[in-house]
This record gives C-alpha cells, structure tokens and sequence, in this order.
C-alpha cells in the first residue's frame, strides 16, 4: 500500500493536552456562574423567606463547599477536558470492539434536541404524547421484523438492563409454571458478555460457564452436559465476540427447549446480521438490540443507552409495563399484562435514545440496513486479510474461516518475541490518535486486541488504522522500550495504578484526595 | 426506487460499487454471501425485510420526524404541575453546549490516556456530588432513581449479611416495583407505615419490624408525595441499635438548603441527578447516584465503576483510572457485585456543569425559591373551596398533595378540564395511593411563574 495523504498515518498528532486543573482548583470565592431569578415579589410578601417554613433541624447552615466560578470559566474548563477526549466523531474508532461505533448522524441529534422531545414530561395525557408514543410504537414493529420476535419493551436503560430483564422474565415463567426452585441453573459462555452471568447472579441463579472448544466455538456436547432439569435458561451472544458464528445455534436451543429452558440471545453482536439472519429462526424465546451500538445512537461516554427486549407470543404477559400499543386510532400505554415483571426503570425508556434509533431504520430501510451488514462484514473480513499478516499478530480459532462483524486477535508471539504487551500496543496506538481493546475478563486469548470496523468508516480510514498497527508492530521489533513508555502524545504520561487498588490511598472525590494525600481540609 | 447493487449510503462509505469490488478482490472473494458461509440455509431470513420505504434524503427525514413530533405538546406549550421524579428545573445553556460536543457525545470506553477528559469530568462529577452530599465515597451514574436505590438494598444486604429490607410505604410506586424485582428472591421487602396526618414514618411500626433479619431501612427525603421527614435523625439511631443500615433517597436539588442524610445518620444516600440540569425527555433522561463513607466495607460493594485521581510519571499531572475494578463484573462477571455496563454518564456530565456553574450560593437561591413557590401555591390553593392543600401537615419541597376529596369531582375530570384550558394538572394518585382518594401529587419549581400559579387557582376556582 503506498500512503497517499488521503490515509496517511498521523505521526504528528498530538492530543489536546491543557493541563486543565481540577474544578476545584478554579474557586474564586464571589464569583456567579448563574443566576437564579428571585420569587416575585408578592410571593415573598405572601409567604416571607421560605426557609423558615422548615424544621428548624433540617435547615442547612453551613452551604455546600461547591465552587464559586464565573460562566466563562466553567464553559472552557469543560470545553477543554472535551477536547481530551477522543469521541468517534473525530477518529477511526473501530478499535473498540464490541462496542459498535458507528456513525451517529447529526440529524438525529438535531432532531432529538427539539422541545416536541425534551420538554415532554412522561405523565402528560397521552392526547397531548401521541408523536412520542406514535415513534416508540413504530420502532417496536420495526424490531420485530427485524428480529422475528412479536413484541418489544423499550423500557431497558441499556444491554445490561435488557439481559436484567430477560432473566427476571425467565424467573417469572418458571414460577409461573411451578418449577422456579427446581430450574435455579443458568448457562453461558464465556465469549458472552459479563453481564449474562452477573445478572443471572443477581437472581440467585447458579451460573454455569462454557468453554470453547479449539475451534472457537462452545461444543454441542459441552452444552448437552451441562443442560439438565435444572436449566432456567441459556443466553448467549452469536457471533460471540471472536466474531464467530455458531452454525450449530439451532441445535444449542433444541437441546435447552428439551430439558425445558428458555433461550435468551444477547444481540450485542447484531450489526453484520441484520436482514441476513434472525432470533426467531434459530427458535429463541427472546433477544435484545443495543440501540446506541446497532443502531447508531452516540454512546455519550457510557450513556444514556438504551436496548430493546423482544418475546414470543406466549412470553408477552411477562414483559416489562407499559408497552405502547395502538387501538387502530390512538396510542397508548398498555399496562395491561397480566404476569409482568413489573417495572425495571423509571417511566417509559430512553426516549431521545429511541428517537435516533427510529430515524436511523427510517433512513435506511431495508435494503439499507442490509448493506449496513454486509458492509460491516466485509470491512471486517478486509481488516482480517491484512491483520493476519501483520508479524506477531494471529486471530485465534477458525483458522483460514471467515467472521462476522468483529474479531478477536492476539499479540501473544508480539509479546513473546519482543515483551511488547496489549496493553503497551494500545498506549502506543493512542499517539496516532486510535484507542484499541483488549478484551472483557478473563483474557481467555492472551494479549488479545478486538477490532470492530462497522460499516461507517472508508476504505483509506481502514486503510489508515492498519498502518498504525504496522507501526507500531515495527517499533516492537525495533525498539520495545519505545512502545513500552507509550504513550508520548497523549494527553497524560504514564498512569500510576497502583493507588487505586489501596483503601488507603484510593480517591474517588476531591474530598476524598485533599484527606489522604494533601492532609487540609475540602477547601482551601 | 434505487437498486440493492447501486445503493450508496451516506453513513456507509464503501457502499460505493468500486471500492467495495476492491476490498473483494484483495480479500478474494465474489460475493460478500461466501463471508456468512457458517450462516446455515435453514437460519437465512432469504427475503428483504418488510420495513417502511426508506427515507435515505436527510431532508425528507426531517420532515417526515418533525411531522410526528409535532403532534407532541409539550410542557413549554402549556403550564405543567407534573413532577414525580421527572422534574421541570431550568437548564443554563452551557449545559447543553457542553453535553452536545461531539467529543463527549461520542467517546465511550478508551483508555485513561485518549480519553483523559472523560475520566477527569466525571471524577469531577463525584467530587461535586459529593460535596452536596457530604460523602467521599460517589458513583459514575447508574441508570435512575430505581436502579439506585435498589442496588442500594442489595448493598445493604451484602455488607450485613441479612436478608431483609424495610422500605417506607410512601415510595415512588416505580421505585417499589423496581426494587421488589430486584430483590426477588433472594431479599425480602416489607413496608413500614408512614402516620397519616403528617406523612412521617410511624416509628412505633419501624420499631416492630427492626428485626435482626433486617439489613437496612429505605425512607425519601422529600418524600414522593413532597413532605419532608425530619425524624431522620432517629430512624438512623434506631435502625444503626439493630444492626440496621439507614438509607435515604434524597433530592439532590434540595440539599442547597436542607441539610444532607449524612447529617441524620445515613449510611448509604441515593437519588436521581435528572432535576441537575436535564431536560425533562419524556422521563428518558434520567440517572442514578449511590453515595457512601469512605470505608472499605463500603466501597467494595458498589457495582459501579469508581474513578479515582492517581499520579502519573510526570510530577503534578493528575491521571484517573478504575478504584478496584476486579470488584465490577467487568472484572470478575458472575462473581463481582451485581452488573454494571454503559448507563447515563453523560448526564454525570451534565450534572457537573450545573453544580460548577451553580455553586453554594446558586443551589441556595433555587432551594429557597422553590420552597417560597411551594408554599405559595399551598396557600392559594387551600384557599380555593372544598380544596385540601397540602394533604399532609408537614413542611414541603417543590410538591404537595393536594386533597380534591371534598369537591365532589373526580382528579380525572379536573385534570381533563384543566388540560382543555392548557394546563397539565398534577398527577392523579387514586389508583397508586387508594388511601388518599381522589388526590393529585403537585409539583411547583423555579420555572413556574407566580402568574402561572395564579392562573391555576382561577380556573379551579371557576370549576369547583
């Protein structure tokens, strides 16, 4: 590949880098950052201060130590501290893998600004919501064909809470049939996401954990093992997050339906499937979506999120209330579900978040969500090409076979033959301006790296990327000092972790900082 | 109606027909179909889905959104007394400039390094919380009050080891179903009364169920229905004699004027940061804070992830990172706390802004303002004939129930006269709280003009 300018590696970028202090450290006592207006003055006269209305032992004497800081200033702190942040809007962010980053379109963020959205409060008469209800509605249809499923929550606040949900539905069913006690297995795998298993543990579930066998994939006779008359459930991702699909995901559910557990498919990994395969085709009892990975709402440094979780039939009276419906001329909150769960969130579900999802398939459409798959696959499938070529990287598992949208590497030989680490490649990446993961724990593949390109970068940005590895990779070989002290360009030096782990040392707060490492008090 | 094989799309630049035939060529393939080659036959949708025509122009899109969203009134079209967790405080424009930069838009889950400015804000966010709440010990946000206070009796029961909880019966009817299921079942959860005359908690009730099976006792302070509990002091006492944890959902905007629950004894304070700068969002942008001592027994029970401020390299530079991690499920899945995973950090962000640009003296002007609000609504409402207002003889902040009973009509038909005269009237509780009758739950803060208020009491007083 011979570097043009149109993907030329940036071995100039430097990051912002302020220097920016902590807010506190701005207080200039005296100083407004806003003001807020003052009760009218027939108010005051009606009712004096206020305060005196209240229990004398309730009153707060000593104000809170916040600091004092004019609006200019406290805009640039934040602006600054933005700056040191490296969003998807402004770099090739296909090294976070699993995490979908795709484009999020500004329209919808234009769109999702507008008071008809933000200045709607959820108790309002549903006369006066009906575009609200009208949208969250629609995109429940669009799920479900989608997904094959026949009915959609829009209450979960994230994957997390989408997989909270079916586990709750799943215990539900099971003491709705009587066997609650009996059924108190859950099995997973270890390539699904951690919250597969800890939300199961939050419902007592005694958690069971496949391994894969040498070709990446859990075996079928791993999982006939361990199904039995104790098995509530299976979730599981496809493709896990090697990018692997399991052409055996049929027979997986088979044997669970037999023993008389439900299947519950984590659709984290859903961006190179959509159009091409289906929940309900492979017999799952219920699945979920990531609104803000698949289907491109922004990922605001870890939310708001939002998911939806979609059943069977005969699954539906369980769902989270209420569910929108629609009585051929008016929409409404349906609260009317006889075996709910109940509620798992405040309201109705991330409203703003489901708005972009909405005006995302909208734009799209079928043949587009469609391309939107193959071309994540494809740009997938081209990373891997040059991945694999690149010295002391592999890709684990299904040698010479395909992926999905996303793959799980490893730089063990990197690291043998010259003690360069994951975790160095990945400071080293940060000083051309990349982030790169590793993996969720445990590093079942050694010095693992995971790459995820979605459909939303081009070729030359692709293109662009691989160099960097490739750099980085040489400078390895070259001189592994240098990447190990990465990163140089970042926008802090070497991280020192080891406070974080003490009781002693740790700081969560300010407060807690000034306490153990400065001896004064929380202001000066 | 454009082909599948000439489709190009904005958000996908190699739908382009040759780039894509370039990237299969160096890849040596002839069709994407041979890359879903493990897809068996048996599994493939094999049609288009049935979706809506596309609408790929960004202006068509508009138009199409808008028109829906136009059927949507909302509160800045009217006047609203709704409230409930989901409120309507004033939101300084700076906020919203920061919460709409595409750098913290769109970051996610980079290292300390690149994304150094979202570790240090939301660290940031903790310090300031933490002031408001006098505790060391906050969380990056969680998903809303539910999830908050739930986890916070899951917290309880980890740290005692006992497999009860008491929760006051006046609780967000939400937050009670949230909290039954995530306590289901290995948690109990039993209701102690509140005294119907005042709303405080009956501490002869509280006294009967403090058994040594109890890991903590939950109250809110203000209450859902508005009225503030000033016996904190003593439900901590009596709990902490039983081994109990005392556990307070708090109003973050109230604490500029009213002490925090550290101050009564609680051991584990949780809320909503929705009221710190977050538009309202159809109840869709809410997030949740736990805050504790800074004690070890403590820490190591949140689920959430905690940034810490540490040392780098370099002397004086600030670095931030994960306070033990290996305490998350991201660190040890089925064996770490509960789950956690992407929640509502950007309003963690938010809510940073607004306490900065605030300060001591902002959230002491907001609190006072809204309790003289308040209590002028009460006073003009009671006013009105046959209207009880408040319902409960206690003080209050930014809501109140106000008592219809004796009226004759209905919280529906008042609600759907006002609602026909452009007012949104307060929610009605007949069916959550049978025991108050026909009564709505009245929500008043800085952004209701006396006029507004005025406005209210003349149509009531019109209809009743």
């Amino acid at each position: 590949m011979e570097p043009t300018a149109k993907y030329k590696l940036r071995e100039n970028f430097h990051q912002a880098k302020w220097d920016e202090p902590i807010i506190f450290e701005l207080h200039t006592p005296g100083e407004r950052g806003v003001l807020v207006p003052e009760a009218e003055p027939e108010v005051a006269e009606a009712v004096g201060d206020g305060l005196s209305a209240l229990p004398d032992n309730m009153i707060r004497k000593q104000p809170p130590a916040l600091p004092e800081i004019s609006q200019m200033r406290v805009l640039k702190h934040y602006l600054r501290l933005s700056q040191q942040c490296l969003g998807a809007d402004l770099n090739i962010d296909i090294g976070q893998g699993t995490c979908t980053i795709k484009y999020n379109p500004k329209i919808n963020k234009m769109l999702s600004a507008s008071p008809k959205v933000t200045e709607l409060h959820p108790w309002q008469d549903p006369s006066t919501t009906q575009g609200a209800l009208e949208i969250m509605y629609c995109l429940d249809t669009f799920l479900r064909e989608i997904s094959g499923m026949s009915r959609f929550s829009l209450q979960p606040s994230s994957g997390s809470a989408a997989i909270f949900i079916m586990v709750s539905i799943v215990e539900a069913y099971h003491r709705a049939r009587g066997d609650a006690d009996q059924r108190d297995e859950i099995i997973t795998t270890i390539f699904s996401h951690p919250s597969d298993a800890a939300a199961a543990a939050v419902k007592g579930y005694k958690v069971i954990t496949l391994y894969p066998g040498k070709n990446g994939l859990v075996e079928v006779e791993a999982l006939k093992a361990a199904v039995s008359n104790h098995t509530a459930a299976l979730f599981i991702t496809n493709p896990e997050d090697t990018g692997i699909f399991n052409p055996q995901i049929h027979e997986f559910t088979h044997i669970v339906h037999k023993a008389g557990g439900l299947c519950a498919y984590d659709q984290a990994n859903a961006n190179g499937l959509l159009g091409i395969t289906r929940a309900r085709e492979a017999d799952f009892d219920m699945c979920f979506f990531n609104l803000h990975k698949t289907f491109s709402a922004p990922h605001g440094c870890g939310g708001p999120a939002s998911a939806a979780v979609g059943v069977v039939d005969n699954l539906i009276d369980f769902l989270p209330v209420p569910v929108v419906g629609f009585d051929g001329k008016e929409y409404f909150l349906d609260y009317n579900l006889p075996q709910t769960i109940g509620k798992t969130r405040g309201f109705y579900g991330i409203f703003p978040v489901i708005l972009k999802a909405y005006a995302w398939i909208m734009s799209l459409g079928a043949a587009g969500l469609k391309e939107a798959a193959q071309v994540a696959v494809l740009n997938n499938n081209y990373l891997l090409e040059h991945i694999k070529k690149i010295k002391g990287a592999a890709s684990p598992y299904s040698a010479g076979k395909r992926r999905i949208e996303q793959v799980r590497y490893t730089w063990e030989q990197l690291t043998q033959d010259t003690g360069v680490t994951t975790e160095d490649v990945t400071c080293r990446m940060a000083d051309f301006g990349f982030h790169l993961w590793s993996s969720h724990h445990p590093f079942v593949v050694l010095q693992p790296f995971t790459i995820e390109p979605t459909e939303a970068y081009s070729k030359d940005e692709l293109d662009e990327y691989l160099a960097g590895l490739q750099k980085v990779v040489q400078e390895a070989y070259d001189d592994p000092e240098k990447v190990k002290n990465a990163p140089y360009n970042s926008v802090v030096h070497k991280i020192d972790h080891s406070t974080l782990d003490d009781p002693e040392k740790w700081a969560i707060t300010w407060r807690a900082y000034l306490k153990k490492h400065r001896k004064v008090g929380s202001q000066d | 109606m454009r082909k599948q094989s000439d489709f190009v799309h904005p958000y996908i630049p190699n739908s382009v027909p040759a780039v894509k035939a370039r990237i299969m060529k160096e890849i040596g393939i002839e069709s994407i179909e041979e890359l879903y080659e493990d897809i068996p036959e048996a599994l493939r949708l094999g049609r288009e889905l049935n979706l809506p025509d596309a609408l790929p122009s960004e202006c068509a899109l508009k138009r199409h959104v808008e028109q829906i969203l136009a059927k949507n009134r909302p509160c800045n079209e009217t006047i609203s007394f709704l409230g409930g967790g989901c409120w309507p405080h004033y939101v300084p424009a700076v906020c919203d400039e920061i919460n709409q930069r595409s750098e913290f838009l769109t970051a996610y889950a980079g290292e300390p390094y690149e994304d150094h400015g979202r570790f240090q804000t939301l660290f940031e966010y903790e310090s300031l919380m933490a002031e408001l709440l006098e505790m060391d010990v906050v969380n990056v946000p969680t998903f809303d009050w539910c999830q908050a206070a739930s986890t916070s009796l899951r917290m309880a029961e980890r740290i005692t080891q006992r497999t009860e909880v008491l929760v006051i019966d006046t609780i967000a009817p939400d937050r009670l179903s949230a909290v039954r299921n995530y306590c289901l079942p290995d948690v109990k959860v039993a209701l102690v009364r509140h005294c119907p005359d005042t709303g405080r908690m009956d501490l002869d009730d509280l006294k009967a169920k403090l058994s040594l099976e109890v890991a903590g006792v939950y109250f809110e302070n203000p209450s859902f229905l508005g009225f503030i509990e000033d016996q904190g002091q003593v439900i901590s006492e009596m709990a902490h004699e039983n081994g109990t944890l005392s556990i307070v959902g708090v109003d973050p905007i109230s604490l500029g004027v009213m002490i925090p629950p550290s101050h009564y004894g609680a051991d584990i304070v949780c809320g909503d940061i929705q009221p710190l700068g977050i538009h309202m969002n159809y109840g869709g942008a809410l997030a949740g804070f736990i805050a504790t001592r800074d004690e070890e027994k403590f820490v190591m029970e949140f689920p959430s992830r905690l940034f810490g401020i540490t040392k780098t390299s370099v002397e004086g530079e600030y670095g931030f990172g994960d306070v033990a991690y290996d305490r998350t499920s991201f660190g040890v899945r089925e064996k770490g706390k509960e789950f956690v995973g992407t929640a509502a950090a950007l309003w963690g962000i938010t809510a940073a802004v607004y306490l900065s640009l605030m300060g001591p003296k902002g959230m002491r002007d907001l609190g006072q303002h809204v309790l003289q609000k308040v209590q002028y609504a009460m006073k003009k409402l009671s006013a009105v004939k046959e209207v009880k207002a408040p319902r409960f003889a206690a003080a209050h902040f930014k809501e109140f129930v106000v008592d219809f009973n004796d009226t004759g009509k209905s919280v529906a038909e008042i609600n759907q006269m006002l609602l026909d005269r452009g007012i949104f009237g307060g929610k009605d509780l007949s069916d959550d709280f049978a025991e108050l009758g026909q009564s709505a739950l009245y929500c008043v803060t800085e952004t209701h003009t006396q006029q507004d208020i005025d406005q209210l009491v003349t149509v009531l007083s019109e209809y009743l």
